[in-house]
């Protein structure tokens, strides 16, 4: 049975909730698969480790509660040490190099872009989460480009679309120095 | 110009959480009020009627606490509106006492309890099944209640429509009993056109008001229900009354009144009984399960298939009225009925009722604040085969 | 004129019926209300004020909870509400929104409203919501016999303050004010006409409205504090009250030893709840046309 667990993790405020919703809502309506988003609830609204966990799979999920994630996302260090010992043996790790630092004896199959920086060159570093997406496109193909992108049409204000895009599209192009 | 009557009708395939897609269920069921107050993880459904209510006429209003909700939203069904109010479990346990005058004035109305941990303000934001048994006999005196548990938020949207219908159909409060999981986790919801679903409709007198009985039960046992302002001058009390809706302080009126509401549910259950069966047919051992805690264990099942253990789910979606009968003749058919659910063995208590002691009863508790692990319900399906 | 037939002439004169006769469930009485209870002097005030009203009579809804007082609403042969203690106001407030056209008035005692019942009672005044609210105020819990309650004056008697009420009691036209009422009276049932006058205007009037009735209670009240009759009550409430619209706030307050203050004390225009809800669905209306009907965070 084909399943992939994802937990997307940051700091609130950080668009973390969002992307778990994006990738959730590309591969369970425009990809046609089924998937969970669930969220780890705390009193804290902004600042605090913050995770989303999705799960992809083309049955329909009977426990949708992340065993091992198969892929981890990390946008803030406090995130990092929280949920890195969770991934499974072999995951897949993607971060950004600008914000997560990796201890030295990290097994994970590691990815990075600094995808705040690249934000930031776009005029809006609020949008960091959407080159992360790009870049997870890219790297993993849990979800297709083209539902992906449906995806954050239908997810974000109209006024910002083509900003949100262009963003995807930078992470979907990095090439990891 | 609105169309309120499309409206009811978010038509789509949605990425929804179970409390939002509950909230567009009773829209397409054409709930027009909503009362409730915040808590934690029912506040979505609130916020989303809030949201979505103009757009079809109706009314929400934030009280000031769960028993004003519950009050209002039965003030607003004698008005003749289709109700609703969703809490968890402070909010439940203050919504006990006026459950009880819905029950009694036999108004309906729609109850939605999302589980959290418990019991206090215990666990705000994870997850619990511990208000089983409150659901049932929560609220003081005799009475039967209609409570449903979805699985999925999928389930939600359907349940929520399902729920208006039972309590328009025999005059009741219903409940829908959720947990945080469902309730706060997105998945796919498909929602039909509006066209799709007629919102059941209240069953109003048929004879003038000289000739009215509110609580002259027809021949389904069930009474027409006159509303606010239509000249039927009608009397509603919490004291036990009669045919008439007059106070009568007796045990002839008590014995009359009370079987009634019980009856009214007794004699109806097959109707009202909503069951899944999954791989039963072969089964030596099955899981009895609901909501959350059912949806895990088709995990476990999965697994124990693969050992070669014979094993089936049969889950609950109507809770309650109980399946007395179903599980009576179950129970003499298997090895064993393992009861997975989050709290410390309330609906296994049912189970092991209707078994009769004739088969072995394996219940595998949870206190709450988080899932079973797919292997605590296959420890047990393996003790079963031993 | 024809003679009266044989029969007519042979069977006894009926007896002659009440002009408010047809405002009672006949086959509900007679009532529970004690001799010398003043309820009943405040019921036929409010049956009065409601005749004189011009609401059409099915469109009249009374809602009440649990007490001597709240047993009104099973006497008033109009849609009527008898709800559980301390709840007549958030069920009212559902039925006046399920419905605007309803005129809903409540009919219930001080421990209903303002003990078991009071947190509704600043909401429902500090959203003006559109109900009218009759409070008999016997200075006590009759049904349950006789404990103080929050309208109690200090130092009475009652059960359970057999050495005197250590509690102060709330002065209710304060409150009334202070949360948002647009009208507060305060009468006796020995000031009747001023009394259904007041329920008059009260009943009339937009938004949310409140008359507190001080009314006599004999039988476990007056007996505990020397004054075991109603009518020795009535006279009292007559000797020791003083007429004074103008009067403000703790000049209202009820003291043992001081005269009740009685009068039409607040009469002021505040857009209602149920005004504010329907400009809220014009607005609305207008506002959703325009606009593709959305849910959640995401727009989904």
């Amino acid at each position: 049975m084909e399943r992939t667990e994802i937990r997307i993790s940051g700091f609130g405020g950080q668009g973390i909730v969002l992307m778990g919703y994006i990738i959730g809502k590309a591969a369970a309506i425009y990809d046609n698969k089924n998937a969970t988003l669930t969220q780890s609830y705390g009193p804290e609204a902004r600042g605090g480790a913050c995770s989303a966990q999705v799960i992809v799979a083309a049955e329909k999920i009977s426990y949708p509660i992340l065993v091992a994630p198969d892929i981890l996302i990390t946008m803030s260090q406090a995130a990092y040490n929280t949920y890195r010992v969770g991934l499974k043996p072999n995951g897949i790790l993607l971060y950004d190099n600008m914000l997560v630092k990796l201890t030295a004896d990290e097994t994970a199959k590691s990815f990075n872009i600094p995808a705040k920086n690249i934000a930031k060159d776009l005029g809006r570093q609020i949008i960091a989460n959407m080159v992360m997406l790009g870049f997870l496109v890219k790297i993993t193909a849990v979800v297709s480009q083209q539902a992906m992108e449906q995806a954050i049409a239908a997810s974000v204000p109209p006024e910002f679309l083509d900003l949100n895009l262009e963003a995807f599209k930078r992470g979907l192009a990095y090439q990891q120095a | 110009m609105l169309d309120r009557n499309k409206n009811r009708a978010l038509t789509g395939v949605h990425f929804m959480n179970g409390d939002c897609a509950c909230a567009e269920g009773a829209l397409m069921a054409g709930c027009t009020f909503f009362a409730g107050y915040p808590i934690t993880p029912a506040t979505e459904i609130a916020e989303r009627m809030a949201q979505r209510l103009p757009s079809v006429g109706g009314i929400f209003i934030q009280m000031e606490d769960e028993i004003a909700s519950m009050n209002a939203i039965l003030g607003a069904a004698w008005a003749g509106a289709k109700s609703m109010t969703a809490t968890s479990g402070p909010g439940f346990s203050l919504m006990m006492e006026n459950l009880g005058l819905g029950l009694v004035t036999e108004t309906p109305c729609v109850l939605v309890d999302v589980q959290r941990g418990g019991p206090s303000t215990g666990l705000p934001t994870s997850v619990g099944q511990a208000d089983m048994m409150q659901a049932r006999w929560g609220s003081h005196g005799d009475y039967e209640i209609i409570a449903l548990a979805p699985e999925s938020p999928q389930e939600c949207f359907d349940l929520a429509i399902k729920a208006f219908e039972l309590s328009e159909k025999y005059r009741m409060p219903v409940l829908i009993m959720m947990d945080e999981v469902i309730g706060h986790m997105n998945e796919k919801v498909i929602i039909p056109e509006a066209s799709t679903v007629k919102p059941y409709p209240r069953r109003l007198p048929t004879v003038p008001p000289d000739q009215y009985l509110p609580y002259h039960p027809g021949t389904d046992g069930i009474a027409e229900m006159a509303i606010a302002g239509q000249g039927y001058a009608v009397h509603v009390t919490g004291l036990t009354h009669n045919e008439k809706g007059y106070p009568e302080i007796n045990s002839r009126a008590q014995a009359e009144m009370v079987q009634r509401i019980v009856q009214k549910i007794r004699l109806n259950t097959k109707q009202i009984i909503m069951l899944e069966e999954d791989q039963l047919e072969n089964a030596e051992i099955v899981v009895v399960s609901y909501g959350i805690s059912a949806r895990i264990a088709q995990l476990s099942i999965q697994q124990a298939r693969n050992e070669g253990i014979k094993v089936g789910l049969l889950r609950l979606i109507t809770v309650w009225p109980f399946p007395e009968e179903y599980v009576q003749n179950l129970a003499a058919k298997v090895k064993g009925l393992i009861v997975p659910e989050i709290n410390m063995g309330q609906m296994v208590r049912e189970v092991e009722r209707c078994s009769h002691g004739k088969t072995q009863v394996i219940g595998v508790s949870h206190p709450g604040g988080g899932l079973h692990t797919p292997e605590m319900i296959l420890d047990a399906i393996r003790r079963a085969k031993e | 004129m024809t003679e009266p037939s044989v029969s007519e002439n042979v069977v006894p004169q009926k007896q002659p019926t009440h002009p408010m006769d047809s405002w009672l469930r006949q086959d509900r009485l007679p009532h529970i209300w004690c001799p010398g209870c003043g309820i009943g002097i405040a019921f036929s005030a409010t049956i009065a004020a409601i005749k004189e009203s011009d609401f059409p009579r099915e469109k009249i809804s009374i809602v009440s909870g649990i007490g001597c007082s709240s047993r009104a609403a099973g006497y008033l042969n109009i849609d009527s509400f008898h709800t559980t203690h301390g709840r007549a106001i958030p069920f009212a407030t559902g039925l006046k929104l399920a419905n605007p056209d309803l005129k809903v008035f409540l009919f219930a005692g001080d421990g209903d409203l303002f003990s078991i019942g009071g947190n509704h009672f600043i909401h429902a005044a500090r959203r003006n919501m559109d109900l009218t609210i009759i409070c008999i105020n016997n200075y006590i819990y009759g049904m349950t016999g006789g404990q103080f309650s929050p309208g109690t004056p200090m130092g009475a008697m009652s059960s359970t303050s057999p050495y005197g009420n250590q509690d102060t009691p709330f002065n209710l036209p304060h409150l009334a004010e202070a949360a948002g009422a647009a009208f507060v009276a305060r009468w006796t049932t020995a000031h009747v006409r001023q009394l259904k006058k007041a329920i008059s205007t009260a009943f009339q009037k937009r938004g949310f409205t409140f008359v507190e009735v001080i009314s006599p209670c004999p039988t476990v009240y007056g007996r505990r504090n020397k004054q075991p009759f109603g009518i020795q009550m009535m006279k009292t409430l007559l000797e020791t009250s003083q007429i004074n619209h103008n009067a403000r706030g703790h000049e209202w307050d009820i003291l043992l030893d001081k005269p009740v203050v009685l009068g039409n004390f607040i009469d002021r225009e505040r857009e209602t709840f149920v005004e504010r809800q329907k400009a809220f669905q014009e607005h609305m209306e207008t506002y959703l046309s325009e606009k593709e009907i959305k849910g959640g965070t995401y727009g989904d």
